[in-house]
């Protein structure tokens, strides 16, 4: 390790006590990555704090020593947003994991970052009551990962993201200072802008969730349709009725074929697509709308649909879908798990043209989607062992990215752009938007410390003036350690 | 920077980039600070470029659109220049099956509202103050009952483009609704009163509308049974798209969706509040509107604060509405006691409001009062992370020409 660092680790020592400092290179491999595990970096140095103050001392430590540092919930990122840096600190935060207070007449709950998602829910279901976001992770992310990357779920299309359920992050800044950033207060909403800033403002140490009142009913449905078209029409149909349902999901005959051999969730077979949709809310309601949808999916071609009767058929259902992922390992020995949005009207045009991407390629691609609000997750599938693969599948994906921008899309929903996107940035954005989203970071973090390299495909240097760079910048050849 | 110019030579160089360029009225003033200039573009090129010339002659600029919040906040140190977006009103998209739509910052939330009706759609937000447009909405974030179930505008607006202060075009966001990719500027503009940039046009997502609608209202007499009512409404599952405490003493619920569910969640509801609850197609009075009064105070705190809100105001004088959200306003209606609140009390007023709701960790801002009330109070109270503000601040309007003086901590 470089003298600095090791002067770094003995002060962290300290702060800490060396059971919360790790520094022997076989234990800091657990941290090397986070969920997207092509990216791999050992840290110099892992820290452990339990407190919001350690936090802060141990960001002042790095300010002062000019070493960069990453925090890490879970690990459970799919954008490689946790990666850590070989020269730097990787704060991890699963040792604050309390729930500080639960306050159901003001509806809303403070957890510490390491709080894993579900165990708030779990908490406050006693009280009729739950946490919103519902990243398909949602069993072992934490919080602070949530705030991070502004997690959605299945569920977001109906009620939106963490950036809409959290009211107040207590934040240590870069310059190691413990704030209180909150939705309502005066001034600007820095809160706004630090919930999916993936990291890069500031580590947060508390955070005020609002809570969400259970529904009265949910009901659940699952409809087969010969094809991705059909079940397109029947997306259509739902929510061109100005039907707002839970959840939309979509899976096509693929990735059906993969969860069959994971689960065994017996879809109906021979579905070229199946679609759930879930309703929830008052029972009045959502009866009125059920049969509603009910019809419309018969009407789009729908050839079984299956409702679900209780939780345990509900759990059923959704089996397949939560399986996707992981499943797709069944079918394929490597696979790239995608995330792109379109507008949901192109979806038709962008699923044929992900067909002959295809076709063309030789690449298979497994589709899973969030109908409802346009969100792909397409499974890029390869073998590893085969010479240029993986290379072949990479251009499938980044050529799938290409037209959700193309389509006036985005190129992440869910996942964030981490270390894995940033290169595609400058397809969405311009020069100057890039540039003025990271005025926000020289305002938080002018020395460029709070994990750096994730996001923005080239730093800015804060202080220049506006548009105009001078010289090489500081972080060239760093910012491509790994 | 050059010393402030908004003479001949300033105004001839606006004119060449924007069609419509002319000297400030002296009726004009911001809070009685009075423009050199107005110049209203009618593209985001001709903004930009109107931005650009003004930096170039360090001319200090107000953002300005329907002028309903205007008075708001405190005064402009300076105001070289009026940008009126009143000709940047065109809805660019209304892209109906995605339920997204784009509009030019200066299009009114009245006219968006009524071209999206016809695509049964709506965005989920209201206007209190008629004329208001969309760029003074995210500029003041404005909300008002609707809030309950469907945020603010920071919940609403999924991209937004902006003209910095040097004139430069930027965006952040786009026109899908789950987007993760870059920071989201549109939620950091959303309250930031022109302090930032130049708000050009926003993509809102909608919701279709409901067909049908129900208001569920009851008397309440005093703090607790306000608090009572409120509390029962938003602990139950009938989900209401509103519920509000109105002053004199109403708690009024909005149900929305399809109308055989709103007939059956009027009738829980009822239950709820009880027998004194009447089921009505049409809002109370004050539903939706700011409170009475000379002085307007907007107040934040989790729900339960209503009650000590309410029990920190003095018996006369005050107006009050409250959302279940945790947010309202209060009006004072300045006069001698015991009818109205005399204008030396309102800072003790304005105290005891401060202190009823940082027992909750809440806070209040004055958003407008007379100028010598103003100049009596502290309008914004305290501001946690000012320093972090000032810093944003900085990077976008490094010369502070951008409503400079407008916002917290003379930002």
């Amino acid at each position: 390790m470089e003298p600095e660092l090791e002067a770094l680790a003995r002060r962290l020592d300290a702060l800490l006590g060396p059971e919360r400092v790790i520094t022997d290179p076989v234990r800091l491999r657990t941290y090397e990555c986070d969920g997207l595990t092509n990216h791999r970096c050992t840290p110099a140095v892992a820290v452990l704090p339990d407190t919001a103050e350690q936090v802060a001392a141990i960001v002042r430590e790095c300010a002062a020593a000019g070493v960069p540092y990453v925090a890490r919930g879970s690990g459970t990122g799919l954008s490689g947003g946790a990666l850590p840096r070989a020269d730097g600190v990787l704060i991890v935060t699963s040792r604050m994991r309390r729930i500080l207070e639960i306050d159901i007449p003001g509806q809303r709950a403070v957890v510490e970052p390491g709080v894993i998602n579900l165990d708030v829910t779990r908490a406050v279901r006693p009280y009729g009551y739950y946490f919103a976001p519902d990243p398909s992770s949602q069993q072992i992310c934490s919080v602070g990962g949530n705030v991070a990357e502004n997690s959605g779920g299945a569920h977001c299309l109906k009620y939106g993201f963490t950036a809409h359920h959290v009211l107040a992050c207590e934040v240590v800044t870069p310059d190691g200072e413990l704030v209180e950033l909150s939705a309502d207060g005066p001034g600007y909403d820095l809160l706004g802008v630090f919930v999916g800033a993936e990291g890069t403002l500031g580590i947060t140490t508390k955070i005020t969730v609002r809570l969400t009142r259970v529904p009265e009913t949910v009901q659940t449905l699952l409809a087969a349709f010969g094809s991705i078209e059909a079940g397109g029409t029947a997306v259509s149909a739902i929510i061109g009725a100005g039907v707002v349902p839970a959840a939309i999901e979509m899976m096509d005959a693929l990735s059906i074929e993969a969860a069959e051999a994971a689960v065994q969730c017996a879809y109906p077979p021979g579905a070229g697509a199946v679609l759930i949709v879930e309703l929830d809310g008052p029972e009045a309601e959502v009866a009125a709308q059920f049969a509603q949808v009910e019809r419309m999916c018969r009407d789009a071609g729908a050839f079984e649909i299956r409702v679900a009767t209780d939780d345990a058929e509900r759990a059923l259902i959704w089996t397949g879908r939560k399986s996707a992922f992981a499943a797709v390992g069944r079918i394929s020995p490597a696979y790239i798990v995608q995330d792109g949005v379109i507008p949901r009207t192109a979806l038709p045009r962008v699923l044929a043209r992900i067909d002959e991407l295809s076709a063309e390629s030789g690449v298979r691609v497994a589709n899973v989607f969030h109908a409802g609000d346009g969100n792909l997750h397409p499974l890029v599938l390869f073998d590893d062992a085969e010479e240029g693969a993986g290379a072949r599948a990479e251009e499938v994906s980044g050529a799938i990215l290409d037209l959700c921008i193309e389509h006036g899309g985005s190129i992440t929903g869910e996942h964030g752009v981490g270390v894995d996107k940033s290169r595609y940035m400058p397809r969405m954005f311009t020069e100057a938007d890039l540039d003025t989203m990271q005025m926000v970071r020289c305002g938080f973090d002018p020395a460029g410390l709070c994990n750096p390299g994730k996001v923005f495909p080239t730093p800015r240097l804060c202080g220049e003036v506006p548009g105009v760079r001078k010289g090489p910048h500081p972080f060239e050849g760093k910012a491509d350690l790994f | 920077m050059r010393p402030p110019d908004a003479s001949g030579d300033a105004l001839g160089a606006l004119a060449k980039v924007c069609g419509d360029v002319r000297p400030g009225e002296p009726e004009e003033g911001v809070l009685g600070v009075e423009p050199a200039a107005v110049a209203a573009p009618a593209t985001v090129g001709e903004a930009a470029e109107v931005m650009r010339v003004a930096a170039e002659h360090g001319l200090a600029v107000v953002p300005r659109g329907g002028e309903t919040r205007l008075d708001w906040g405190t005064p402009p140190r300076r105001c070289d220049l009026i940008v009126d977006t009143r000709r940047l009103d065109r809805l660019v998209e209304h892209a109906a099956g995605d339920l997204v739509a784009t509009a030019q910052a200066g299009l009114p939330l009245e006219r968006l509202g009524a071209e999206l009706a016809g695509e049964g759609q709506r965005l989920a937000l209201d206007a209190p103050l008629p004329g208001s447009t969309v760029g003074g909405t995210i500029a003041t974030g404005a909300s008002g009952p609707l809030r309950t179930l469907y945020g603010t505008p920071r919940n609403l607006v999924i991209g937004l483009t902006i003209v910095r202060a040097d004139g430069q075009v930027a965006k952040s966001g786009g026109k899908v609704v789950k987007n993760v990719a870059g920071y989201d500027l549109g939620r950091l503009f959303c309250g930031s009163y022109g302090t930032l940039g130049l708000i050009v046009e926003a993509t809102f997502r909608l919701h279709p509308t409901p067909t049908g609608r129900a208001y569920v209202a009851r008397p309440v007499d005093g703090p607790e049974e306000a608090h009572e009512a409120v509390q029962a409404v938003l602990h139950s599952p009938v989900v209401p798209s509103a519920v509000e405490y109105l002053s004199p003493g109403v708690v009024a619920v909005l149900l929305e969706g399809v109308p055989d569910g709103v007939g059956a969640r009027a009738q829980q509801t009822v239950e709820l509040l009880g027998r004194e609850a009447q089921v009505s197609e049409d809002a109370p009075d004050g539903w939706g509107r700011y409170p009475d009064g000379t002085v307007l105070l907007d107040v934040a705190a989790p729900p339960p604060a209503l009650r000590d809100l309410l029990a920190a105001l003095p018996a006369t004088g005050t107006a009050v509405t409250w959302n279940g959200d945790g947010h309202g306003y209060v009006g004072l209606s300045l006069g001698d006691s015991p009818v109205g609140v005399p204008s030396g009390t309102v800072a003790d007023v304005v105290a005891d409001v401060r202190d009823a709701l940082a027992r909750h960790k809440g806070g209040a801002v004055v958003r407008y009062a007379p100028e010598d009330v103003r100049g009596a109070v502290d309008v914004w109270g305290p501001v946690p992370a000012l320093r972090l503000m000032r810093r944003v601040k900085d990077q976008f309007d490094p010369d502070h020409r951008l409503s400079p003086g407008r916002f917290t901590g003379g930002i």
